[in-house]
């Protein structure tokens, strides 16, 4: 107490030094010094003629996060600004390019204990919200880059507020939802650079509003919103104060969440009941609620584990093999099939050169189409213009010869997965290459010494394992031999990131880590299906537990081929651990060409442009002949569920303990961003950790006891039960 | 260089000195302008409201017939530039050709560069020369304002086209069954860059921001444009105007766009791009011109075997092009310390600058980047800035804010400008630049001709 009293007391010099600034350079620099000692570390601010500018600047960050200490010192510079009749108006702006405020710092909620720390913590933020919508002065928000949450309440109710983003698109949106008064747009080069010049343009402007505001010259006007047709609000409103009608869109509004969410992520109900509060029992209740629920929302699963994604997701995307020798501009992509083409198309409008090299001009014509048209889809969108969209597209050359390989940095190459047409095209493809380019394999199951086997270079051989479709999908995977060289794995690194993707790197071994935790977990739902569980059935009990996708919709996603070539190949690889369901039911739908989405046919049925799918009803056959009795004791809905995340924990967990991943943190980001493993689990780990490691051996034994070996639970996890470790510290 | 060195000593008076030497080069033809001449540039929607491009071609082209008595047959080339096509005459230069009592032996083709598609004319014609294939050529440009085209939408043009090949009466009920009424909104001419999406006076208003150019500073100098025009019209200067009767109408005989106001109303105006807090208004931007300007070039040794008395010398020119986007009228600050270099000149060099106004705010931020060494250094990949123009020399007579800017025909004013400039205030080098949509740019070097 004493301390901060003491640090207040000072403060009040460093305030009497600026209004001396004017008077007396010597007294002036003697304050001035003891004012740098005392500078808030988050906040400064000066005065230009009757406005005050109050710059956010947290120290050592690329962006402004509102933690307690910028909150604290904020309401100081408020209160001293409210204080001062000096000040008539108060523009508030960041010093960082591109980051206004990024919303609540995810540590400070993640080292609360209790949910009551979490309460208080959101109640001192509504406090200011609160204040700073009651504030006597007007204040303007200058907002220039990414405003989110948090950040974006301290914008919206200051009195007028602009915005301005690189990417015009979304700011004019925000103008259009009446979020924001005014847009500003980026500036060019000038006397210097264009950043600095937009902040400070900005600010003049802000400045310049903050004293119309103040001398009531521009008055504020906020029903420029498109849903803000007056007549609209009015009714509205009307409408909603009838208690009758209240009710019905409270109904409404949580059946809709319900339905969306499967009652998965607790967060969106807990929003409604708020607002409800709110509404019901007035403004003071509505802010307790609010805080209160925040507090419980803190502390559950859901939120470590979702937290606990973003911290991992942050990690992948750090290169954390250094930087690459050479940097990658130019690549070349083999195979311009559903992958090839998807790969091409998340390069060129990054800036890569690319090459896009096919064996046949209708297999060219048919992937450079595929990128031309998810670069069209933003310009339906207005993501991008078309002169943006041409000019992206001109990076990507269709070709079907080997010609300007000889510039090539890197090679990609997705071709069919066959090891044999693999080692013809690499040893083709080295012919052409210069020396220092790096051979990439996209292959889901193929191990990469195998293909590197027959390489003159195999030190510049990696694997890079893209997820289709491949410009929504976020994850890369990528693997590295014994022999590659650290450089080459910089290298895929570096343009998997350039390619805006998250990344893990894994070693060499059959199916790597996704696709090896994703074979037996299909095994099983082949099992379940001979069972007699039909797929509606099993897709509602897998996106029931938090799943995306169903896994029998998962299946068709990815082809029926697909994935018995990788069940054959895996099943080869390890055995009776792979065992479970029969290979049977996927050759038979081969035979009979129900591979899925794109023959038109695989355990459903595909129309272009029809959402809905019915049943393939030729698959009764199928699975009639290939049916096995159940067995009744771990059959309940649960079980089901539990028995194909623990084959797939229990995988992921073996990964692990054969160096297979080097850290828990990847595993859970591939599964959930490549597998899809349920995000409110967090992934494989995260879910052992929450969950228990006892109690998934425990599930595990009596799978096993029904089963067999399949179900056995590694080391690793035997091990973290009986020591009540956790992968997460 | 040492004549270089030598002059910069004499101090950089705007005086003419016999000791200068001239920027002749060996075995290049010297290539001069005979004479220019231009219609008076009018406010679109005004008296040439109900003509053709083609008519204001003409007549700029008869005038120069008349003024220059050069016979038609030794004329080689006529090339016009425009920037907003007419359709029914996209060879505009033809077309005017043929009207003005040229030979219809005479080949004419017509350039498109934006602003500065009069430059292009006059530098295409100066290779033709240069090189040889030429001997005598005019050069020119043109625009109206008044009627620009407006299409159909591409559905509704589509719609047309297939009707017009529909063999059955079902066919055709089929495609007018398509039919819906949004088809019949009209497509007007672009006013924006096609690269950005931006327009033009938008993207000046960013550049004027981008240097920190203020909404007075525009003012004063839109003023000072239009005070200069006007005095130079009061006096009689801009000796390259020729009246035109306009059918069915008076005889034009001045620009109209002059007018020159005070900085109380000129600070009444509210922005006209960048709403609100925008600093480019109507009155420190040019305005929509028709116009049509031409000009009979010549080598020299031909033109003195004709007995002309040449004005000028056209020497050194240059064109460049920067990002469209934040640099787009940037150009005259890329163009200038290039052209001069070529020249072996320094600005201090230069007695007469004719710059193309398209905004006080693009002017003035040329300014700024010119006298800047770290834009010199960061955009500009040289190692120091080539220096702002000395104001008193600069657009003496007053600019495109004030005279009007047609755009097709204003490199030809410009080049007039410099020229005239020269002989009057008695300088040697005059320095024309401008910028151009499309982030282009263009100086060239005007050397006046010994009197």
């Amino acid at each position: 107490m004493v301390a901060s009293r003491a640090i207040g007391c000072l403060r009040r010099f460093a305030n009497a030094s600026r209004t001396l600034h004017h008077c007396s350079g010597y007294i002036c620099r003697n304050f001035s010094r003891s004012s740098a000692l005392l500078a808030r570390s988050h906040i400064n601010y000066g005065i230009k003629d009757d406005v005050a500018v109050i710059r956010i600047n947290s120290p050592n960050s690329k962006v402004n996060t509102l933690n307690q200490e910028l909150q604290s010192e904020f309401m100081e510079v408020m209160n001293e600004i409210w204080a001062s009749d000096q000040v008539k108006s108060a523009v508030l702006i960041s010093s960082k390019p591109g980051c206004f405020i990024a919303g609540a710092d995810i540590n400070m909620i993640a080292a609360c204990k209790t949910p009551q720390e979490v309460t208080r913590l959101s109640q001192e933020g509504q406090k200011m919200f609160e204040k700073l919508e009651n504030s006597p002065k007007p204040i303007v928000a200058a907002i220039s880059g990414s405003c989110l949450g948090g950040g974006l309440e301290v914008g919206v109710p200051a009195a007028f507020d602009m915005m301005l983003t690189g990417r015009n698109i979304r700011a004019d949106r925000a103008k259009k939802m009446g979020l924001v008064d005014q847009l500003v747009e980026p500036l060019g080069p000038g006397v210097k650079p264009p950043e600095e010049r937009t902040i400070e343009y900005l600010e003049e402007i802000a400045v310049t509003f903050a004293k119309g505001l103040a001398d009531k010259k521009i008055s504020l006007k906020r029903s420029k919103g498109l849903m803000d047709t007056s007549y609209l609000t009015e009714l509205t409103s009307y409408a909603m104060g009838i208690p009758f009608v209240r009710q019905q869109v409270y109904k409404k509004v949580e059946e809709q969440v319900r339905k969306q969410t499967k009652g998965l992520y607790p967060a969106p109900l807990k929003i409604i009941d708020v607002v409800k509060t709110g509404l019901e029992e007035g403004k003071d209740a509505g802010y307790l609620s609010e805080s209160q629920k925040f507090g419980e929302l803190a502390m559950t699963k859901e939120s470590k584990a979702l937290i606990g994604l973003y911290h991992g997701q942050v990690l992948c995307k750090k290169n954390k093999f250094g930087t690459p020798q050479r940097e990658v501009k130019n690549i070349a992509v083999l195979g311009a099939g559903l992958m090839g083409a998807g790969i091409a198309q998340v390069s060129v409008d990054k800036g890569l050169k690319t090459i896009l090299k096919d064996a046949t001009l209708t297999g060219l014509s048919r992937g450079q189409q595929q990128v031309f048209k998810g670069l069209n889809d933003k310009v339906k969108k207005k993501t991008l213009t078309s002169f943006e969209r041409d000019f992206i597209f001109n990076n990507l050359t269709g070709q079907l010869d080997y010609q300007s390989f000889e510039k090539a940095d890197m090679v990609i190459e997705a071709v069919f997965e066959d090891i044999n047409l693999k080692h013809k095209v690499l040893k083709e493809v080295e012919e052409v290459i210069p020396a220092h380019c790096v051979f990439a394999s996209n292959t889901s199951a193929l191990p990469i010494n195998e293909i590197a086997s027959v390489s003159k270079r195999p030190e510049k051989v990696i694997g890079m394992h893209y997820f289709s479709p491949v410009d929504k999908m976020q994850l890369l995977e990528i693997i590295t031999t014994p022999k590659t060289s650290k450089d080459t794995t910089a290298s895929a690194v570096a343009v998997g990131l350039k390619q805006g993707k998250v990344i893990i790197v894994v070693k060499d071994g059959p199916g790597f880590y996704t696709t090896r935790c994703l074979a037996p977990m299909m095994s099983e739902v082949i099992r379940i299906l001979q069972e007699g569980i039909g797929p509606k059935k099993l897709d509602s009990l897998t996106t029931g537990f938090g799943f995306p996708v169903g896994a029998a919709t998962l299946v068709d996603e990815v082809g029926v081929d697909v994935a018995k070539h990788v069940a054959e190949d895996l099943g080869k690889a390890f055995g009776e651990r792979f065992a479970g369901g029969s290979l049977e039911l996927l050759k038979q739908m081969v035979s009979k060409g129900f591979l899925g989405r794109k023959s038109g046919k695989g355990f459903y049925v595909y129309k272009e442009g029809v959402k809905s799918k019915d049943l393939n009803s030729d698959m009764d056959s199928v699975l009639a002949g290939l049916q096995v009795s159940p067995k009744p004791e771990v059959s309940s809905d649960e079980d089901i569920q539990y028995r194909l995340v623990s084959r797939f924990v229990n995988e992921a967990a073996l990964c692990l303990q054969e160096e297979i991943l080097a850290t828990p943190a990847e595993g859970d980001i591939g599964a959930v961003f490549g597998l899809g493993f349920p995000p409110c689990l967090g992934g494989p780990f995260r879910f052992v950790d929450l969950y228990g490691a006892q109690k998934i051996v425990d599930r595990l034994r009596r799978y096993e006891a029904a089963y067999g070996k399949q179900f056995t639970p590694c080391q690793l996890l035997i091990d973290q039960a009986s020591a009540g470790k956790k992968f997460y510290q | 260089m040492t004549w270089v060195t030598g002059r910069l000593l004499c101090g950089w008076a705007p005086v003419q000195t016999s000791t200068k030497k001239t920027l002749a080069k060996p075995n290049v033809r010297n290539i001069v302008v005979v004479e220019g001449v231009r219609i008076p540039f009018l406010l679109s929607g005004t008296s040439y409201k109900d003509l053709m491009p083609h008519d204001l071609a003409r007549a700029a082209l008869s005038s120069l017939l008349i003024k220059t008595n050069v016979p038609k047959e030794v004329v080689d080339y006529i090339i016009f530039g425009t920037v907003i096509q007419e359709v029914k005459t996209s060879n505009v230069a033809r077309e005017a050709a043929l009207g003005a009592g040229f030979s219809d032996k005479t080949p004419a083709h017509t350039v498109t560069m934006a602003c500065i598609s009069a430059n292009q004319a006059m530098t295409t014609g100066v290779g033709l020369i240069a090189s040889g294939q030429s001997d005598v050529i005019v050069a020119g440009g043109v625009e109206l304002m008044s009627d620009v085209p407006i299409r159909h939408s591409r559905k509704m043009r589509k719609m047309m086209l297939d009707l017009n090949k529909a063999k059955t009466l079902g066919q055709r009920l089929s495609l007018i069954s398509k039919f819906r009424l949004n088809f019949l909104t009209p497509e007007l001419p672009a006013v924006a860059e096609f690269s950005t999406s931006e327009t033009m006076g938008h993207s000046a208003d960013r550049l004027a921001a981008s240097f920190a150019v203020s909404r007075l500073e525009q003012d004063e100098y839109a003023l000072r444009s239009h005070r200069l025009a006007k005095k130079a019209q009061d006096e009689g200067l801009l000796s390259d105007v020729v009246p035109f009767k306009v059918p069915g109408k008076e005889t034009v005989t001045k620009d109209n766009g002059i007018r020159p106001s005070s900085l109380e109303q000129m600070a009444k105006l509210k922005p006209a791009f960048v709403k609100p807090y925008g600093t480019v208004t109507a009155a420190n931007s040019s305005f929509l011109t028709d116009g049509a300007s031409a000009m009979l070039i010549m080598a020299e040794d031909k033109a003195l075997a004709m007995g002309y008395k040449p004005k000028a010398y056209l020497r050194d020119f240059v064109y460049v092009s920067q990002d469209p986007k934040d640099q787009l009228l940037l150009g005259p600050t890329y163009a200038t310390p290039k052209v001069l270099e070529k020249a072996g000149l320094t600005l201090k060099d230069i007695d007469a600058f004719e710059f193309h106004e398209a905004f006080s705010g693009q002017i003035l931020a040329n300014f700024k980047a010119m006298d800047s060494d770290w834009f010199a250094q960061n955009y500009m990949g040289r190692k120091a800035k080539v220096g702002s123009p000395p104001l008193e020399k600069f657009n003496n007579w007053g600019g495109s804010l004030s005279l009007g800017h047609p755009f097709g025909a204003t490199g030809c004013r410009l080049v007039m400008a410099a020229a005239n400039r020269l002989r009057k205030e008695g300088g040697q080098f005059g320095l024309v630049a401008a910028c151009a949509a499309g982030g282009q740019g263009h100086a060239m070097i005007v050397e006046t001709y010994p009197k």
